[in-house]
């Protein structure tokens, strides 16, 4: 169960478009999570994997100071699926976002945002099959 | 200073997040999961999200040019494709197994649950293989564009 809860989606929201506007602007890049961290593993560029370890390793970072400001109450949070279904679902989604181009982040927020055709088709086509996925995982096995 | 600034993207990006408990697979499953308990909370994240970014971006490109770099680094533009439509159909599914994409995967590093660590580590090598088929398919492609 997880309650309902409109307005701290929203404003958590909202700074992680605020990190996306901020990233464009300082250094010139899209905040697609996957994307980065797959240059920053496999790098296509001489230059390009500093700031991308930056990022990652900023994103625990911002987990930890918003629980230290007294922000997050981390009891709901529960990680329901099996070990073998977490270690194939990260797989998958390894393979996915790298063969697609991009996750939730990169399509969903970076490419809504620029009006990408291409990332409103992706975002419309994996929240649909991740629909089905659920809706077959609870429903239907 | 490109690491300065993209550590802090990193800590808000995660912060924000944390915030709107995307961190918590448990509720990104309740979004995803339409025929059940349904929160809708993700919604409104999306929503908080695209109310600054879509401003956002429109005056930061308005610049005409990031404050370092010399170049904003955009996608190119290319049509709809196969990669694209079944990525993100792949993707979908591992996003709906265990209710975590990439970027939560990463903020949730700080709880040190072990689920989480081997998702990424599983993630990462998913990245690694694809990358090198993709590689390999569009060698391919151009030696039969030679031939």
């Amino acid at each position: 169960m997880t309650s309902f809860a409109p307005l701290s989606g929203f404003i958590g929201g909202a700074l992680i478009g605020l990190s996306a506007v901020f990233l464009m602007l300082t250094i010139g890049r899209i905040a697609g999570v996957s994307s980065i961290v797959r240059t920053a593993v496999i790098p296509g560029e001489p230059s390009g994997r500093s700031w991308r370890l930056a990022f990652v390793a900023g994103l625990p970072l911002g987990a930890i100071l918003t629980t230290a400001v007294g922000l997050k109450d981390w009891s709901s949070v529960g990680f329901a699926a099996s070990l073998p279904i977490m270690v194939i679902a990260g797989f998958i989604a390894g393979v996915g976002s790298t063969i697609g181009s991009g996750c939730t982040s990169g399509h969903a927020i970076c490419g809504l945002a620029r009006f990408s055709p291409r990332s409103i088709i992706a975002t419309a086509i994996f929240i649909t099959t991740a629909m089905a996925t659920v809706f077959l995982t609870r429903h239907l096995a | 200073m490109p690491i300065i600034y993209s550590l802090l993207a990193g800590i808000m990006f995660g912060a924000g997040l944390t915030l709107s408990d995307m961190v918590n697979p448990a509720r990104v499953l309740n979004f995803l999961d339409v025929a059940g308990d349904w929160d809708p909370t993700l919604v409104f994240v999306m929503a908080g999200s695209l109310a600054v970014a879509l401003p956002g971006y429109r005056l930061v490109f308005r610049r005409g040019a990031p404050l370092i770099g010399g170049k904003f680094s955009l996608p190119a533009k290319r049509p709809l494709d196969l990669p694209l439509v079944g990525g993100a159909a792949v993707f979908g599914v591992g996003w709906g197994l265990a209710g975590i994409c990439p970027g939560p995967a990463l903020t949730d590093i700080a709880t040190l649950e072990p689920k989480v660590l081997l998702f990424i580590a599983a993630m990462l090598i998913g990245m690694v293989l694809a990358n090198s088929w993709r590689a390999r398919l569009s060698a391919t492609r151009e030696l039969r564009a030679q031939s």
